[in-house]
Order: C-alpha cells, then structure tokens, then sequence
C-alpha cells in the first residue's frame, strides 16, 4: 500500500494527558491502574480512569453532546497541537476534503444506564433530559468530533468491539486512496461505564489485582478508558516522523467471545499487514501486543506470535499501564508504537513478573533501550474481529 | 471516484421477504400493503448459536445470505455490516439488569451485546476469516457502508458485501428513536463486471447540498425508507428493480453528500 503519513497524534489516557505524560509514566514504570473508584460500581478490581472527567463538561453549541465519552474525546482533542494539525489540513485540503473515522464499543451509554435508573415509576419513561442520537447511539463520538473540528467531509464510527480503533486505519486508508479525500482524522475513544465493567465480570474475565499479561498467574483484565488521534495524509502532503506502512484485517470464524485457540485468524491480520507493508517478520522491531491479560486471549496470541516471529523479537503489552481500554485500545497501542519509534525503546510488559512457560514469544519484562524502527501492533476483538497496524519510522 | 458493480441483492422488510419476491414492488408494478416481517431462520448458524443470536443478528444474516449468488463462496467476501443501533434488543435488557441492585448480566448477554455481534456471527456460520467491519452513522449508516464497501472493492479488488439493517428499539429508548420497522437489505459489490453483474455503481462525494434525496412515490414504501436508516437503500433497490439509469443521493456529512450513479449492465 501507499504508506500515509501521521502528521499528527495524541493520546489521553490513565496514564495523563497528551504525549509527555503517557512517554513520563512509561519511562517511570508508572501504571495509571488503581483500585476501581468509579462512583456506583462495587468491584473488586483495578481498573485505568481519566482525572477530572467529571468536572470538564461540554458546553456552548455542542452542549448536546455533553456525556463522559465526549467529555473525554475533547480531552483527548486538546492535546499535543492536534487541534492545530486538524485546522492546517482542513485550510490546506478544504474541510470536505478530510474524513473523521473514529472507533468506539460503548459510545455514551453511561448516560442511558443513569437514565435507566431514573425512570417514570409509573410510565417508565425515561427522564427528559435523554439524548439518545447525542450520547448512546453508537456515532455519537464521530458526530461530536466532525463538528467540534469543522469538518465537513464523510464520517464514519466502526464498533468492532476492541479492534474498533485499529480498524480506523484500514478504512481511512482505504478511502484515501479512492481520492475521495486527502486526509483522515482516526482514533478511538472509549469510555468506563457499568456495561462493560459488570459484562466483562460476568464473563469472569476480570481480574482482581492490577493485570498482568503474559505472566504465568494472570487472571483477566483490567478495565480502562483512553482518547486517542491521528491525522494521516499522503506522504507528499504531511510532515511527520511516523508513517503507517500496512494493515490487516481478519476475523477468527470461531466463537463470540473466545479467540481461535491456536489464534489462526490473529496471524493472518499480521500476514496481511506485513504484506501490505511489503515487510518481512525479520523487518519488524517491536511487536506492541494486545495482551489483555487473560489466559486465553494471551495463549491464543502468544502461538500466533511465536508462529511468526519465533523468540527473535521484543513483545510487550501496554495493558498493564493503561488497561484496556476496548474500543480504544488498537489507538493506545498505535500512539505507543509511535513514541516507541521515536524515541527509541520498547516499553516493558509492565506487572509481567514471571512470564508463563507456555508462551513461546520474546516477551520484554524490562524496557529495552534500541532503535525499533518498525512495530507491528496488535488489536484483537470479540467476534473474533483482528486487526494488525504496521508503523514505521519515515525516511 | 469510485466504481463498482453490484453482483447480488437482498432485502427484508415487514411484506418485503426477499428480492425476488419484493421486485415487482420495488419497481412500482405493484402496491406495497405492508405486512409481516417473514420468520428470520439463520439456517446458516449452528444450532447452538442460532439459539444464542438474537433477531437483529437473524435478520443480517438472513439478509446478507440473499446477496450471495450460489457459486459465490463467503469464505472469498469481505463483509461491511453498518447499522444504526446495532443489538438494541439486548442492550435494553442489560440497561435493565443495571438499574437493579444485583445488576446480573448473564455473559451471553454481555457478547450478544456488542455492535459487530451480526458480523461475528456470520464469520462463525460461513467459517469466513474475511476481513469484516461493522459500522455506525445514525440515520447515515447506509450510506457510508455502501462508501466503505465500495472503497473495499475497488482498492482491495476483492468481493465485499454490505449488510445494513436495523431494528426499532424498544421503549423506553423507542420515543427518543422511533423507527418505524425492522429493515435489512444487503448488496454484494465487485470490482470487475462479471456473469453476475446486474448493475454499474460509481461513487463520489459532494461537499455541497446537490439535492433532495431520493423519495419513493408509494406512500408505504416512502414511510420505510424515511423510518428506517438501512431503508435508505429504497430509492436504489427501486431503481435496480426497474432496470433503469438513476442518480441517487444520500446525507453522509454534515453539509455533504454521497452521489451514486446506477448503470444497468445489458
């Protein structure tokens, strides 16, 4: 493929806001994970949240939209210049000319779930401060974005669980390439709420200390939340130091909420991507994986993994800083990779204290400090929905 | 631009239980009455999934199966699944089990849940590892699956099928978002013409407001495609139906639009 240019990036997570303080706590072996405080819900669990969420409301003319995933996605927007990258594209390009392509799993159901709590005791109706089309409803978050943004060209929310905001990549590039448009603001923004705190603990996929991938004891995730960005333009047009040189898409035909057991369709989102990139596995410095600490997301993955790249080349999961963050864990691991291809080192599997004799792959339980010229970062999701992202340093 | 052609066609509605059932009505042959919903069977689905899946996940993939021309394998489709609300069934139920004090959601629940539980489920009945994207654009979401299809097709040069459907939701959400009836409708999309081509679709964006959308001029059929987001397909499907040129408009922007141009192949 043309690879594209990532002109811009950022990332807000529980680990602080914007790139500094994500590269801080990274560098400082500081996970942003912490016993759940998430007011209402009774867990026994650590989970990553964003300070200071609740004390930022959207107001003015898109007040509509005001809900803790949108909160969260104009956090994230502040970031870094973003916003100034966004405005030169769309001076440069025309604001019809750059698309907004967003992933999320939960959107703004916080809202509903409070709204549900608050019904007519004799109508059930729901309280009249309800905005569905503005919180819950799934392209709410793009909705949100295009306009806080200006931007007038085709906007899109892909909800494939947590590949959603890897996929972004797939169908920015896609459209890019059609000459539909000249550039793309991608991303993922996803937010805590009871559905998925209480659904992934109904699955007994949560674990109760700080989790841990990879690691020989590990018992399921950690629950996060996270805002991330990124303007791609054609290489001729942008400036940046980060290029996305390949992806690949795939599902597992397995089951819902378990992967391919010898992770047959993991492998092939990473085949196509190195393809695409026209790499082979010995090109590929870091893999950056999805590793959500359960026993089986982990073992499913290790065999793809391994399967490619033997023990040969430094894995590491980001889950055990920020947790995962679902619907924007494929943009964690991106914005990582980024800052992993930037300032040259790959990030320990941080909480990763004895890695599970079971797994095959190189897994990095200290950082390394080397040049990764390239990652191939991973994003994996119930319905057995896979995608890989193939990030390079631009020359 | 974009150009593609379209290799297969589904659709159901309440009366509108299939294409070839439905083309005379599409075409404007005969009044559209209404009607039931047929019976969303999933035959595709292992048992024990099909009785897992829920009704909006039946009526994709029922839908998405009609597109599919017999000696077209899924296992060689990308798959695009676009939809507005997604599972609302099953998220009223758990939004229900949240506002008790026990808050039990049952894990079945919890993965049914999900806005690509309709694509999972199609990879697990065809064994298809294709590539598979499920979208949400409000009342938008057909036409920027039919765009990311499209882009599928002609940049990948492969066989990608859209599937867009949505379903009311139930009350209390349905008086925020009252649509009027369940709809699904799917296309098969390929980047050469073939034996199976039925029609030439070309693509493009326009950034300013060109036009009105297209309206249906049954009355029945103009209140589906105005109340459900899969439905405003209609104008399209009614001109395959008729086997005539059209150019046809669909909202994706704030200010911009979609512009499709239908060719019938001879």
């Amino acid at each position: 493929m043309q690879p594209l240019i990532l002109s811009a990036f950022t990332l807000t997570s529980s680990l602080g806001r914007g790139l500094t303080a994500t590269l801080a706590a990274l560098r400082e072996q500081r996970s942003g994970l912490r016993y759940c405080d998430f007011p209402g819900a009774e867990l026994d669990t650590y989970i990553g949240r964003v300070e200071g969420i609740e004390n930022e409301p959207i107001i003015d003319d898109l007040s509509d939209f005001d809900c803790r995933n949108n909160r969260l996605a104009r956090l994230g927007l502040e970031q870094d210049g973003f916003i100034q990258a966004v405005e030169s594209a769309r001076r440069r390009y025309g604001p019809d000319r750059v698309a907004v392509i967003l992933g999320t799993s939960t959107s703004g159901i916080l809202e509903t779930e409070s709204a549900y709590r608050r019904r007519d005791p004799e109508t059930g109706a729901l309280p009249s401060d309800f905005r569905y089309r503005h919180t819950q409803n799934t392209f709410s978050v793009g909705d949100f974005t295009r306009r806080y943004l200006k931007l007038h060209g085709p906007a899109s929310v892909v909800s494939t669980a947590c590949s959603s905001s890897s996929k972004v990549f797939a169908s920015a590039a896609r459209l890019i390439q059609t000459g539909l448009c000249d550039a793309a603001v991608v991303g993922g923004v996803d937010s805590l709420c009871f559905t998925t705190l209480y659904g992934f603990t109904a699955l007994e996929l949560v674990s109760s200390t700080p989790c841990r991938p990879a690691d020989a004891d590990r018992n399921g995730i950690s629950i996060g939340e996270a805002a991330g960005f990124a303007l791609l333009e054609k290489p001729d047009r942008g400036t940046g130091d980060i290029t996305l040189l390949g992806y690949g898409e795939s599902t597992d035909a397995y089951h819902m909420s378990s992967p391919h057991p010898d992770g047959l369709g993991a492998a092939e989102a990473m085949n196509k991507a190195m393809q695409r990139a026209g790499l082979e596995p010995g090109a590929i410095d870091y893999v950056n994986l999805h590793g959500t600490a359960t026993k089986a997301n982990d073992a499913a993955e290790d065999k793809a993994v391994s399967g490619i790249f033997g023990a040969t080349t430094p894995c590491s999961s980001i889950k055990g800083w920020t947790g995962h963050t679902l619907g924007a864990a494929g943009i964690v691991n991106v914005i990582v990779s980024c800052l992993s291809i930037r300032e040259s080192f790959v990030p320990c599997s941080l909480n990763t204290g004895r890695v599970d004799p079971d797994i095959a792959s190189w897994i990095a339980i200290e950082e390394l400090r080397r040049p990764v010229r390239t990652v191939l970062s991973n994003a994996f999701g119930f319905g057995g929905n896979n995608a890989s992202l193939v990030l390079g340093k631009h020359s | 631009m974009i150009r593609v052609f379209i290799d297969g066609i589904g659709i159901i509605g309440p009366g509108l239980p299939s294409w070839n059932e439905s083309h005379e009505i599409l075409a404007g042959r005969q009044p559209y009455a209404g009607g039931e919903l047929p019976r969303l069977n999933a035959n595709r689905l292992p048992a024990a999934e099909r009785r897992r899946s829920t009704a909006v996940t039946r009526l994709a993939i029922d839908v998405a199966e009609q597109a599919l021309p017999p000696d077209v394998s899924a296992g060689d489709v990308a798959t695009v699944f676009t939809s507005s609300g997604g599972e609302v069934e099953i998220i009223h139920r758990i939004f229900e089990e949240l506002a008790t004090a026990e808050r039990l959601i049952s894990p079945t629940q919890f993965h049914n849940s999900v806005h690509n539980a309709a694509s999972g489920y199609w990879s697990i009945a065809t064994g298809s590892r294709q590539a598979s994207t499920s979208l949400s654009c409000f009342d938008d979401s057909f036409a920027m699956g039919l765009l990311e299809t499209a882009s599928q097709a002609f940049v990948e040069h492969t066989r990608a099928l859209l599937v867009a459907y949505d379903f009311p939701p139930l009350q209390p959400i349905f008086r925020a978002r009252p649509l009027l009836a369940p709809f699904a409708v799917s296309l098969l999309l390929a980047p050469e013409q073939s034996e199976h081509s039925l029609a030439e679709l070309t693509i493009g964006f326009d950034p300013a407001d060109i036009g009105d959308p297209g309206r249906m001029e049954d009355a029945g059929l103009e209140a589906l495609r105005a109340g459900n987001p899969a439905a405003r397909s209609l104008p399209l499907l009614a001109a395959l139906a008729r086997s005539k040129p059209a150019k046809l408009i669909f909202g994706c922007a704030v200010n911009g639009q979609l512009q499709a141009r239908l060719t019938p192949c001879p």
